[in-house]
């Protein structure tokens, strides 16, 4: 983490000591384990925020507040048009908008800039270090033997679900443990993030790879169940792997499709 | 509560007996203490007319040292004279040979008709919690052992919807004995209840990168994928309706 942290400090130091940093005030609210710190030279950068800009109400003002750059008191009128300013100008008095606003649109930028910041290598390292500590929590499943957990958004557009957990050894997806993290937007991590993971930590896949295959199947008195009972085995399917040479076979056809039988 | 028959000849005085009727009344029953422990919230009540019936501890006997006594501390039958005489390590002693006891008649009872029937009413209100996986829907889970033998294991959480076993949310659920439940329950329950058997979703999550799959998770789906649908076809094949509870939710 110190690694990204000195990168912080040249540009921040100096109006730093009269209030609390956005960012790690940001980051050390109670729920908001998941987020990792993005540095202020990845935001100051205008190439990573392309677009953004179209997402977020008030971006100028927002960015300004995740940056620590000027205070933004509670009831002062925007006085510049924003991006979004036609949205505001319908009402016809000039908009005013009050830091609750400006503050719910930083948590917004804040979030999808995290999206994009934990795709990069920086990030990575940094959502690493908190995988290597638990902090998403570990896998449910009783064979997974406490696999750590990745988060992971269903859409990269805001409100539209929320946070989700990625569990690398049986490749599932969960809800958080805790509810206190079930009203997190997913977007703040993306539908990309898994992926990126493991592919740039090779080793995580070997890893997994290596792992028991262990599945569990219901019996009754030690026997099975018949396969045609209403409650007969359905979705072994779900976490079988190959064994066989047959199997290996069928598998090598599905590479690029589902073959028709 | 209904009064105890008492079926445990021999050892019980006559004194005993006549005791029980008027201890109840301001003492509160064993059995409520245990269930109301915080933890617990697992367990049913376990009919104390099942716990007394010698038929039903067959091969109990040995689990814990004086079983006459423990049985009758269970079902509130020591006299207060037997609990007054006692030092309290006895009594410390008495009392977790009791609750693991009660666990053992416990994980009998639940695959009786009446258990079942009790546990089906804490499974309708999602007692042991509902399954996280995201495509399982807040499925109900039902509480199963590894093991049938004290000691060797903790309760285990099986869900209809996913047939997948998970650990159980709370630290304090994950220390109960899964012999407490046994390891024949959810099948017991399920075959009882058909009708709770969900339908199974088919729908899978493969990690993407900017909205391309990853090839290798991509290809392990698809080949799961295709033993999902080989027995679909021999299910089907062997007239199996799969339209119905225990077939298979469509992936849309």
């Amino acid at each position: 983490m110190s690694e990204y942290m000195d990168d912080r400090t040249p540009s921040s130091e100096e109006d730093s000591g009269t209030y609390d940093e956005w960012i790690p005030s940001f980051c050390s609210r109670f729920g908001h384990e998941y987020f990792c710190h993005v540095p202020t030279m990845f935001i100051e950068d205008d190439f990573n925020m392309t677009s953004l800009a179209q997402e977020v109400p008030h971006y100028r003002k927002a960015l300004d507040l995740i940056l620590d750059l000027e205070e933004v008191s509670g009831d002062e009128a925007s006085g510049e048009m924003d991006v979004d300013g036609a949205s505001n100008g319908a009402s016809g008095k000039p908009p005013i908008v009050s830091r609750s606003i400006i503050e719910h649109a930083a948590e917004q930028l804040y979030g999808l800039i995290h999206a994009r910041f934990i795709l990069t290598k920086q990030g990575l390292q940094a959502m690493a270090e908190k995988f290597d500590h638990k902090q998403f929590g570990t896998c449910p499943r009783y064979f997974c033997n406490g696999m750590q957990l990745l988060p992971c958004g269903l859409s990269d557009t805001i409100g539209k679900s929320t946070v989700r957990l990625y569990c690398p050894s049986c490749q599932d997806l969960y809800l958080p443990q805790s509810s206190r993290f079930l009203c997190l937007e997913g977007a703040y991590w993306g539908t990309s993030f898994p992926g990126v993971f493991l592919k740039h930590f090779k080793e995580l896949e070997d890893y997994v790879e290596r792992k028991g295959k262990e599945s569990y199947e219901l019996r009754v008195f030690g026997f099975r169940i018949n396969d045609q009972a209403v409650s007969g085995q359905r979705m072994k399917w779900l976490r079988q792997y190959p064994q066989t040479n047959e199997e290996w076979d069928e598998f090598a056809k599905c590479e690029f499709e589902l073959p028709q039988a | 509560m209904s009064k105890p028959e008492l079926q445990l000849s021999g050892d019980v005085d006559q004194d005993m007996l006549n005791d029980d009727s008027n201890s109840s009344e301001y003492v509160e029953m064993w059995v409520d203490l245990f269930l109301g422990r915080k933890g617990h919230e697992y367990f049913c009540e376990v009919d104390a007319d099942y716990i007394t019936d010698r038929f039903n501890l067959i091969n109990l006997q040995k689990a814990v040292p004086k079983f006459t006594q423990v049985v009758q501390y269970i079902v509130d039958d020591l006299s207060e004279k037997t609990l007054e005489n006692m030092t309290p390590q006895r009594l410390e002693v008495l009392e977790t040979d009791a609750r693991k006891f009660y666990g053992l008649i416990h994980a009998r009872y639940i695959i009786t008709v009446k258990g079942l029937q009790k546990m089906y009413a804490k499974y309708k209100e999602a007692d042991f919690g509902r399954c996280l996986r995201v495509h399982c829907n807040f499925q109900p889970l039902l509480p199963v052992g590894l093991h049938d033998i004290p000691g060797k294991d903790c309760v285990k959480l099986y869900c209809p919807s996913c047939e997948d076993l998970y650990n159980p949310k709370s630290s304090r659920h994950a220390s109960i004995d899964g012999a407490f439940f046994g390891t024949s329950f959810p099948g017991m329950f399920l075959q009882a209840f058909p009708e709770m058997v969900p339908r199974h979703p088919t729908r899978r999550y493969v990690p993407k990168i900017f909205g391309f799959e990853l090839h290798k998770q991509a290809q392990l789906a698809r080949w799961q994928e295709l033993q999902r649908r080989k027995l679909e076809k021999k299910l089907i094949d062997n007239n199996v309706d799969l339209s119905r509870n225990g077939g298979y939710r469509s992936a849309e």
